[in-house]
């Protein structure tokens, strides 16, 4: 089976994230980069059905040239090889035209799996799946929170409010995956020195026979007009329980109508 | 006036908050029509309630296959609809199916998208709330018509000055091969009980590492049905397996925008805080006094959640 694990590089969601004040593009200079956490699921994933059913994995990022650290970062947990969609003209790009410029790479790869995470921890549009399976006429099973694959037939359970649904798709498909479906390897030493040397093959706009005016701020299909920080939430009062904590609590609570 | 589509979400006959919230935005905006697609005999029970809230137009799209298949038949059917109606805009709701139906009408009409917004000014400026609170953003579509998903809870619902009587519109639905690839074999409700869904409540109260186990947190579910809230956990507590994981509030799981969020024992680190940081009035329990939660905490209780929360449970039930 060839899968094509989507690997997207994000600022830490842990620390302070920023627009850039002047085009309001994401400032990945300031920001300590690293993989999209839900992709480690999706990679994970990638290896064990690989571990199950054979064949090879491929990590395929677009992004700048600092996404080259991701990528060797999810190429030491253990995949062959990957794609880097790597083009000045990419800068800016929104979801619409990051579609078509990952649908463009993957019918190149013509993976039977492209494997993801639900949601990216900096854009969180959730969408980028149906996006891809709309462009390349495939299936889409999102929101897994366990896959099993038969032969050609993927099943999924897919995560809803209610409960989960069973969703079943013949390959090719795309698949996003959430963060429950499994436990993400760490590195090994000799994963990390594997990953040098493996294959990373980069791919232009030019390449993928796309119009450097159709992806990118130029050609992308909607615009950040402003942005500002959020005045921060200012703490309000707070008490130390001394026996009266929990009635001190419903005070308030009745104070401001809840109770 | 300005016809704009409200896709509506339902449950159990019931049309879901978020779509009220919608139609009361579709008002501000021009003239409400709301998109009612499911199973066969799904419009009849919702379209009272969609009147209440403004829709002069319901259009109905019923099929077997659109239950059936994962979102991509609603989508075409939308797709189809949009290029013969022309809306001035098209409103989902930020939910999972919302946001997967916005990403193919995007790319199938070669539309821009406009995610998780809170909202959507005449002029088609919509706001967003991303990095985890921190900032606020402007924006609009530069291709075609404002396409937007809005986040539950961020309008308050309100009906119509008069309730309408919606002139009903039914669509054909014609689907393609590609559409009834990803089958619904089986949908399984999991136990929620008689509690809100967690996106949509008013009240959420949630608990974390120190609420311990799964056992403890019956004291969550007290406290958040005297609330008549819904229940949600942190990160640390669905991976510790003290409660399941489709209630985690945060970076990873959730975003919830309720009026009322109680944190019990959650110590607010930045990917919990990611999920829950617009709620209105924000109250905290923790034992630990410098627990970050507390810096965005409207009231805090620096104690013991196993003695704060059943002496407030006992006093909620008092005042009744």
């Amino acid at each position: 089976m060839k899968i094509v694990v989507l690997v997207k590089q994000v600022p830490d969601s842990g620390a302070e994230r920023r627009l850039r004040e002047a085009d309001h593009i994401l400032d990945r200079e300031s920001a300590d980069n690293l993989i999209n956490e839900m992709d480690d699921y999706a990679i994970e994933e990638a290896l064990r059905l690989q571990e199950a059913h054979g064949g090879e994995v491929t990590v395929l990022t677009m992004g700048p040239q600092r996404a080259a650290e991701s990528i060797r970062k999810a190429l030491s947990m253990g995949p062959d090889a990957a794609v880097h969609v790597l083009d000045d003209a990419l800068a800016g790009s929104c979801a619409v035209a990051t579609s078509a410029v990952l649908a463009a790479a993957l019918r190149k790869l013509s993976p039977d799996l492209v494997l993801c995470g639900a949601e990216s921890t900096d854009g969180r549009v959730q969408a980028m799946p149906h996006m891809l399976a709309e462009r390349l006429g495939t299936a889409a099973l999102t929101g897994a929170r366990k896959l099993t694959v038969d032969g050609s037939t993927l099943t999924v359970e897919r995560q809803t409010d209610e409960g989960y649904e069973l969703v079943t798709a013949q390959t090719p498909a795309v698949v996003s995956v959430w963060d429950t479906i499994n436990e993400p390897r760490y590195p090994s030493f000799k994963g990390i020195m594997a990953a040098k040397k493996k294959p990373v093959s980069t791919l232009s706009l030019a390449d993928l026979g796309i119009d450097p005016g159709e992806v990118g701020t130029a050609g992308a299909t909607s615009a950040v007009l402003s942005h500002q920080q959020r005045p921060p939430r200012s703490a309000g009062q707070k008490v130390v329980d001394e026996g009266e904590g929990g009635r001190q609590l419903v005070e308030f609570l009745a104070s401001e109508k809840f109770v | 006036m300005a016809e704009i589509l409200v896709v509506v979400e339902h449950a159990g006959g019931l049309v879901k908050k978020v779509t009220l919230e919608l139609l009361t935005l579709a008002r501000e905006l021009g003239e409400p029509s709301a998109v009612v697609l499911g199973a066969p005999g799904t419009a009849a029970a919702l379209t009272g309630r969609l009147g209440e809230y403004g829709a002069a137009k319901v259009y109905v799209a019923e099929s077997d296959e659109l239950d059936r298949f994962l979102v991509a038949p609603k989508a075409t059917v939308l797709a189809g609809l949009v290029r013969q109606v022309d809306p001035a805009a098209v409103l989902l709701g930020a939910t999972q199916e919302g946001k997967e139906i916005a990403g193919r009408l995007a790319v199938k009409l070669d539309n821009g998208l406009l995610a998780d917004i809170s909202g959507l000014a005449a002029d088609g400026t919509a706001t967003q709330v991303v990095f985890a609170g921190a900032t606020v953003v402007t924006s609009r579509v530069t291709r075609g018509r404002p396409l937007a998903t809005l986040r539950p809870n961020s309008i308050t619902p309100v009906p119509a000055p008069a309730p309408v009587a919606p002139e009903l519109a039914e669509l054909a639905v014609t689907l393609a091969e590609p559409d009834r690839l990803a089958t619904v074999v089986e949908r399984v409700a999991e136990q929620r009980g008689a509690r809100p869904e967690l996106s949509e409540a008013s009240v959420v109260v949630s608990g974390g590492r120190g609420v311990g186990s799964t056992e403890s947190f019956a004291l969550v579910e007290e406290l958040a049905d005297l609330l008549g809230g819904a229940v949600g956990a942190s990160r640390a507590a669905t991976d510790s397996g003290f409660y399941p994981h489709q209630f985690q509030v945060g970076q990873t799981g959730k975003t919830v925008s309720p009026q009322l969020y109680v944190a019990l024992g959650i110590s607010g680190a930045i990917q919990h805080r990611a999920g829950m940081q617009t709620s209105k009035v924000i109250v905290a329990v923790n034992k630990d006094a410098e627990a970050p939660i507390f810096e965005l905490a409207d009231f805090g209780v620096v104690g013991d959640l196993f003695t704060v929360v059943p002496q407030a449970a006992e006093e909620i039930r008092k005042r009744r």
